[in-house]
């Protein structure tokens, strides 16, 4: 699958680019899902990084997992994970410890991605300075206003809230601190009546 | 409680009230008869005696009351007060902003006295007696700003100014149309207004942007918003829609007059002088739709502006469910005749 073509969307949605290698002494990859593509497109195309690059990488919430063809590059670490939230100590860590000049590079869902961003800008970086590819699902990272707690992979809309069971209404509105696009209680006006999901986010 | 402030709530019984006085001084916001966006932007300069730009920060008959209502959406919700860490200088920026206003303008409620960094603030109307140092927040019990602003009526941003823009780092918004703190709280100025249909394309936010990052210290500005509200609630949060949406559903033609509210949003921005942020008081005034009607002229104004708005704005501001249902109520009181250019009444 290649780069995602997105219709045009409100301010607060990031745009997303296409991975390209940067100058540094190590390269930072985390990937989910699809996202193992543009790891593998960039990494084949610039041979010489491979022996300082780290990929973290995560397989989809819908099955995709490309872990072999990750490992078969060769790089330095390949580290693969059941979960971001797994992965997010690993992240941590090396972001702590990394020196100047440390390429940051993500791809494969929004979701993924953001946190990845955000968890870059927790450790003082700049949110421009992680390259951002999309690749693969469109399904959304959605925090309910409400309860405050986050679905992963929503693919309806609307959808029940995984914490508190409303039915929330996905907006395009999106927060980088959290990482998750909004969602609003649909039947607030007029409680039961939920209009049909559709799969919006596929 | 004191002559000066009703005893009043925005909430359960709804008992919140305007007096002749304070429906006087309403500020309607509407200077024309039709309604689009625009920065209408002006000088925050001393308006009229007994105007609601009388003064840099209003203080009415509603003051103890709206604290009060505002001191129990925080306790049930502390996130609708953040500021990220490294806004506590604006914060104390805010604070010296309005303790200062404050204690010049109403000397008979506030009373500021300083010696250096030790300070000694007086708020009558809510029975506080302070003392503090000056930019050493373990001597408050809360972080400047959130201080501050549990005394202030008003909802409140502080935005960062880097990289060419402005960040929302920092708020109290327990008053707000709509919109979460806590969803918004670190974006910049396009992000955060990204909801906002039309303007964008209008470059509004551009214009706006532009004007406000040359904003400077001691030249303070304003503009109006507004929105509609059913019942005089206060805090009309995303947070608390289950709560509030059923309400909007049950005003009939009976009780429109009393329950339905116009919003007005005075908006004002202040560059702060140590931080280089900028504080932004979002004020909210509201009057029942009965109230409003007995000035002939924001009568027959209102009714002409709710019927043009296009519908894609009367969505966005929440009221085309009941717009029919107000437009009943306000057409009979315009009979055509012409308006006078600007807010003032006939």
């Amino acid at each position: 699958m290649t780069k995602t073509e997105f219709e045009p969307a409100i301010p607060s949605r990031p745009s997303y680019g296409v991975l390209s290698p940067g100058i540094g002494s190590a390269h930072l990859f985390v990937a989910d899902g699809e996202g193992a593509d543009a790891v593998c497109d960039l990494l084949s195309a610039a041979d010489g990084l491979k022996a300082a690059s780290h990929i973290i990488y995560v397989p989809g919430a819908n099955g995709c997992d490309k872990s072999t063809a990750l490992q078969a590059l060769g790089v330095a670490q390949f580290h693969r994970s059941p979960s971001f939230a797994a992965a997010l100590p690993r992240l941590t860590k090396v972001l702590a410890d990394a020196h100047m000049g440390l390429q940051i590079y993500t791809a494969g869902t929004e979701g993924l991605m953001a946190q990845v961003a955000a968890a870059a800008q927790a450790a003082g970086l700049p949110y421009e300075a992680v390259q951002m590819e999309h690749r693969g699902s469109l399904a959304r990272r959605v925090q309910c206003v409400h309860c405050k707690g986050v679905t992963e992979n929503v693919t309806l809309d609307p959808f029940q809230c995984s914490h508190c069971g409303l039915s929330l209404f996905v907006r395009d509105h999106f927060s980088r601190r959290l990482a998750a696009f909004q969602g609003v209680c649909i039947d607030a006006e007029d409680p039961g009546q939920i209009p049909a999901s559709v799969e919006r986010f596929k | 409680m004191s002559l000066d402030f009703n005893d009043e709530t925005f909430r359960g019984d709804f008992t919140y009230r305007n007096s002749a006085k304070a429906i006087k001084r309403f500020p309607f916001p509407f200077p024309e008869d039709s309604y689009m966006y625009s920065v209408n932007m002006e000088p925050h300069v001393p308006g009229a005696v007994g105007s609601v730009f009388e003064h840099m920060f209003d203080v009415d008959e509603h003051y103890v009351s709206e604290m009060r209502d505002r001191a129990q959406v925080l306790a049930d919700d502390p996130l609708r007060c953040q500021s990220l860490p490294h806004m506590e200088l604006a914060g104390w920026d805010l604070l010296e902003l309005i303790m200062v206003s404050k204690a010049r303008d109403y000397p008979h409620w506030f009373e500021l006295h300083r010696d250096g960094n030790q300070w000694h603030w007086i708020n009558r109307p809510l029975q506080i007696d302070q003392k503090f140092t000056f930019m050493d927040a373990s001597t408050l019990p809360y972080g400047p700003m959130e201080y501050i602003t549990r005394q202030t009526q008003g909802d409140f941003t502080l935005q960062d100014q880097r990289d060419d823009d402005l960040w929302i780092e920092a708020g109290m918004v327990t008053t707000q149309a709509d919109w979460s703190l806590d969803f918004d709280i670190g974006m910049s100025f396009k992000q955060w207004h990204a909801p906002v249909p039309l303007a964008h394309q209008m470059q509004i936010f551009d214009r706006a942007l532009k004007f406000l990052l040359k904003l400077q210290h001691g030249a303070p500005v304003r503009r109006f918003n507004w929105t509609m509200t059913v019942d005089p609630l206060l805090d009309t949060s995303p947070e608390n829609y289950p709560k509030w949406g059923p309400d909007k559903t049950t005003m009939t033609a009976e009780t429109v007059g009393r329950r339905q509210h116009l919003r007005v949003e005075l908006q004002t921005l202040h560059r702060l002088p140590r931080s280089n942020a900028i504080a932004f008081p979002i004020r909210c005034y509201l009057i029942s739709f009965q109230d409003l009607v007995t000035v002939p002229k924001w009568a027959r104004r209102l009714h002409r502006v709710v019927r043009d708005i296009p519908d894609e704005l009367a969505t966005y501001k929440g009221f085309i469910r009941n717009k029919p249902l107000m437009l009943d109520y306000l057409a009979p009181f315009d009979d055509g005749a012409a308006t006078s250019p600007g807010f003032g009444v006939e």
